[in-house]
């Protein structure tokens, strides 16, 4: 048995239900994908050209493993949440909106769970 | 619909004007590219895990891969996605600090958004260069 009110349970969450949950999300993962991605460009110009063994030998240091790993964390979570934003702007349909933000987070999982996979096959 | 509007009166009601009525600050053109940009990494993000996907299943993906990135399509695809982070980051940057509350009198705001664009266009194409020299001689 719960004495909070029906209006405390609302209070602060707004018309999507959801308070500002996703807009801090968003926020951080941004914040957290300044020096990723700045690292991430860098690394990659570094395999520009590189044969596959020393693509794998780049993945065997664990502190690139982590830190790649971490990339793709926060990049799928901010893309999850990015790409929905538009889809809610975009489409009036309410069946079409569903359908989408539904692909949208398949999108953002199976992009996020080949990367691990990989990574983590190759580092460990 | 405009028949039931206009039926049984004089005039027709007013229109708003729409979105192209209005001359294009840069800040709407920086927000606009900010999303298209963004659209465009979700793309990246699946090229990232073709990439990795590659690299673990062996040579020969691998190589499909590396000669598929050669190709001239293939290197305008990766131009676009250096371009979008390039942008995405940079523009994504100044989302933060408008966040916190800075930035927003006009001429910033406008002054910004141009520098952004131009920042990006020369921060893609000097790394893209980097990867050039490096792939085809020449000593960076």
């Amino acid at each position: 048995m719960s004495y909070r009110t029906p209006l405390a349970k609302v209070d602060g969450l707004g018309a999507a239900h959801s308070g500002v949950e996703h807009f801090w999300r968003q926020r951080v993962t941004a914040v957290a994908l300044v020096p990723l991605s700045i690292w991430f460009v860098y690394a990659a110009l570094g395999l520009v050209g590189a044969d596959r063994d020393t693509a794998l030998a780049f993945l065997h240091e664990p502190v690139n493993a982590v830190l790649l790993i971490l990339f793709i964390l926060a990049t799928v979570i901010h893309m999850a949440l990015g790409v929905q934003v538009v889809i809610e702007d975009y489409l009036p349909n309410e069946t079409q909106k569903i359908v989408a933000l539904m692909l949208n987070r398949a999108f953002a999982w199976a992009v996020g769970a080949v990367c691990l996979l990989a990574v983590l096959k190759i580092a460990i | 619909m405009a028949e039931n509007a206009a039926s049984g009166r004089a005039h027709p009601r007013p229109l708003s004007p729409h979105l192209q009525i209005y001359r294009w600050p840069a800040t709407m053109a920086t927000s606009i590219i900010h999303r298209m940009t963004g659209m465009a990494l979700s793309a990246g993000a699946a090229i990232l895990a073709w990439w990795l996907a590659a690299l673990a299943a062996g040579p020969d993906q691998y190589r499909l891969f590396c000669n598929l990135a050669a190709t001239p399509l293939g290197q305008i695809v990766l131009f676009g996605v250096l371009w979008s982070i390039s942008f995405h980051i940079l523009s994504g940057f100044r989302h933060l600090v408008w966040d916190i509350g800075y930035g927003f009198a006009k001429k910033t705001s406008n002054g910004v958004s141009v520098l952004i664009v131009l920042l990006s266009i020369v921060l893609a194409t000097g790394i893209f260069a980097l990867g050039y020299l490096k792939l085809h001689g020449g000593t960076p």
